[in-house]
């Protein structure tokens, strides 16, 4: 359903592309790497100002490591009761990070904050590239979204929404004015698969491009993109006594990220061959199956709800 | 190895273990060996003492390859007899414990076969690992699986190269066995690699009580990958990584790499030809591991090893 408004957003002078928030997510360290060895400002027409992309690499110590983390996961430290506030000489190093970042970067929830984060992350899940946002109607992060998915048609591609609040945000593209991680797999992690880093290459080259041709004055037509919301996650059965998991995800269901799961489809597979059905009253779609850095979490896969958003809207950039 | 009516008579394999977790982030392996130490009764055979037996508990515990070195390159004459105790790297002083319990290395009182269970983030599929190729009684376990779980494939990967061989957990044994299955990320389970890891098991074992029942197993023909070469990254002055292995070859274990085939991508899109003299099977290739060990892929080449019949004494 077209819808004939247009809104009007300020240009965005600042983008921020960041890789190695989690150190042993490999595409990202190298690209990241790669464009930091390229790096150059870029000049627009004379008229225009130079849009300012900053390459981070958000955890050094973890990546030289090889390492998801050193001591607490990076992309937990974004709330704003963790930015703030007294931390002890001893604090975990990625609470000191995340405000090196924050003083970077943002500060969160203040106009001096980048305009735009775009978080860089694998997945050991076969998702192929997703967009994860905080927010199903940022038009910024949907029409770049739509905007890749013209550009790269061979690449599947879902954009997914976390509803917590930006007082509960917990992640490095809460930062920015805007933001959204970059999530492609499958891939392992400590691995770097050549089409998994070109997917990444050639996704973030394209955001940037969008980004140069809407700060021109460029109007963007609307039009639909799904969105999935994350509803709920699911851990795997586990013994009382020690913790650890009874059951690999079922045969049916892995590497079927975004495949419809109805109830009473099968979920789990237990070490003695028994099937353990999905219990829930509707049908929901599963991502992040076998996330190996989940496990600690107590995820096996998380549920999401589909809606097509027919509300991205035309719009065009405010000068000034 | 006497040799009775040309058969070559070789001991009952009266001990049996079942290494996991020697890697702590490998999954299959630590997963089974908790399942068979809770109840062993799928791998219990008549006659044969079976012990499941997790290596490296404390890389299990943290879910990592190891804590301060690898406990499969741990087993060298010089660890084992190293003084020092407790100020030893943790995989030393497990080396040394292991080979207390398991060994002595090459004396007559170590286990008959050690089953090393791993992953790899490789697409190797199933995939045993042979140390020496005078070894009869593997070869003819090898030979057996293989036949076994025809149509699905086994391939056997013979590493006996002088310098990049190394000291595995299961060279305690007389008759170590690596098993390796991919591809696997580290730190995950995938049902399809662990029923694979499993079926592979059960046939292993059946071999041992039919041998041990006294059955002959004929002179037979075993396929095998030799390992000839190790191939790393190419890297910048400062040692690190400029390309990754090129889309043609990634997930192309054992498939054949002739000279001029492309085989690393630039990070910046140029293609890095193989320049070899002549074609090749590669294997372990992106293997997550190996990173570190500079080391993108092996290079193999294909052999029939030959073994002689062989029956108990």
């Amino acid at each position: 359903m077209e819808v004939d408004k247009v809104v009007c957003l300020p240009r965005l002078p600042r983008v921020a592309v960041c890789g190695g928030t989690h150190g042993n997510e490999l595409s990202g360290v190298y690209l990241v790497r790669e464009l930091l060895k390229a790096e150059k400002k870029v000049m627009e027409k004379e008229e225009e100002e130079p849009l300012s992309v900053l390459m981070v690499l958000s955890n050094p110590r973890a990546m030289q490591q090889c390492r998801r983390y050193v001591d607490t996961d990076l992309n937990r430290c974004f709330t704003h009761a963790k930015l703030n506030g007294p931390i002890p000489d001893d604090a975990p190093y990625e609470i000191i990070r995340s405000r090196e970042l924050n003083a970077t970067l943002g500060p969160k929830g203040n106009p001096e904050a980048v305009d735009l984060v775009c978080d860089l992350h694998n997945t050991t899940a076969n998702m192929g590239l997703c967009f994860i946002a905080y927010s199903d109607c940022d038009w910024i992060c949907m029409h770049i979204f739509r905007h890749l998915q013209r550009q790269m048609p061979d690449v599947p591609m879902r954009y997914i929404h976390f509803d917590v609040s930006n007082k509960e945000s917990y992640s490095l593209d809460s930062v920015g004015k805007h933001g959204f991680a970059m999530e492609i797999g499958p891939q392992p992690h400590g691995v770097v698969r050549s089409n998994i880093y070109t997917a990444m290459k050639v996704g973030v080259q394209h955001m940037l491009d969008w980004v140069r041709i809407f700060n021109s004055g460029t109007i963007f037509e609307g039009g639909c993109v799904d969105v999935f919301t994350m509803i709920k996650h699911i851990d795997y059965p586990r013994d009382s006594e020690t913790r650890n998991i009874t059951a690999a995800i079922h045969p049916q269901v892995q590497d079927r990220d975004f495949c419809l799961l109805h109830p009473e489809d099968p979920l789990f597979q237990t070490f003695s061959g028994e099937t353990l059905r999905y219990k829930g009253n509707e049908p929901l779609y599963p991502f992040f199956i076998n996330e190996c850095a989940y496990y600690e979490k107590g995820i096996a896969l998380s549920l999401a709800r589909k809606r097509l958003n027919s509300g991205i809207e035309r719009f065009l950039d405010l000068k000034g | 190895m006497s040799s009775c009516n040309n058969s070559a008579c070789l001991n009952e394999a009266r001990r049996v273990a079942i290494f996991g977790g020697t890697h702590g982030n490998e999954m299959s392996g630590v997963t089974l060996v908790n399942l068979w130490v809770k109840n062993s009764a799928e791998i219990q055979r008549k006659g044969v003492e079976t012990k499941p037996f997790i290596t490296n508990p404390k890389a299990v515990e943290k879910c990592t390859r190891y804590v301060d070195t690898d406990l499969n390159r741990a087993f060298t004459p010089e660890n084992l007899s190293a003084p020092g105790g407790d100020n030893l790297p943790y995989e030393v002083q497990r080396a040394q414990e292991i080979n207390r319990i398991f060994g002595p290395k090459e004396s007559p009182d170590a286990y008959d076969v050690i089953f090393d269970l791993h992953n790899t983030t490789s697409n190797m599929g199933c995939t045993l690992i042979l140390e020496s190729s005078n070894d009869h009684f593997n070869l003819q376990m090898m030979h057996y699986i293989k036949k076994a779980i025809a149509p699905a494939s086994c391939l056997v990967l013979l590493n006996e190269h002088p310098l990049l061989k190394y000291s595995t957990s299961r060279s305690v044994a007389k008759h170590p066995v690596g098993l390796e299955v991919g591809p696997q990320p580290q730190g995950v389970l995938r049902s399809n690699i662990f029923e694979a890891m499993r079926v592979i098991l059960k046939h292993a074992l059946d071999f041992i009580e039919l041998f041990n029942e006294g059955m002959e197993f004929p002179p037979c023909t075993v396929e095998a990958f030799r390992v000839l070469e190790r191939i790393d990254y190419p890297r910048d002055a400062n040692g690190n990584i400029i390309a990754m292995v090129h889309p043609n070859l990634q997930d192309c274990d054992w498939e054949p790499l002739n000279p001029g085939d492309p085989m690393f991508q630039t990070f910046d899109g140029k293609t890095i030809h193989y320049h070899g003299s002549g074609t090749v099977y590669p294997t372990f290739i992106n293997e997550a591991a190996y990173y570190e060990k500079q080391q993108a892929f092996v290079t193999t080449r294909r052999e029939a090893l030959v073994a002689s019949a062989i029956r108990k004494v």
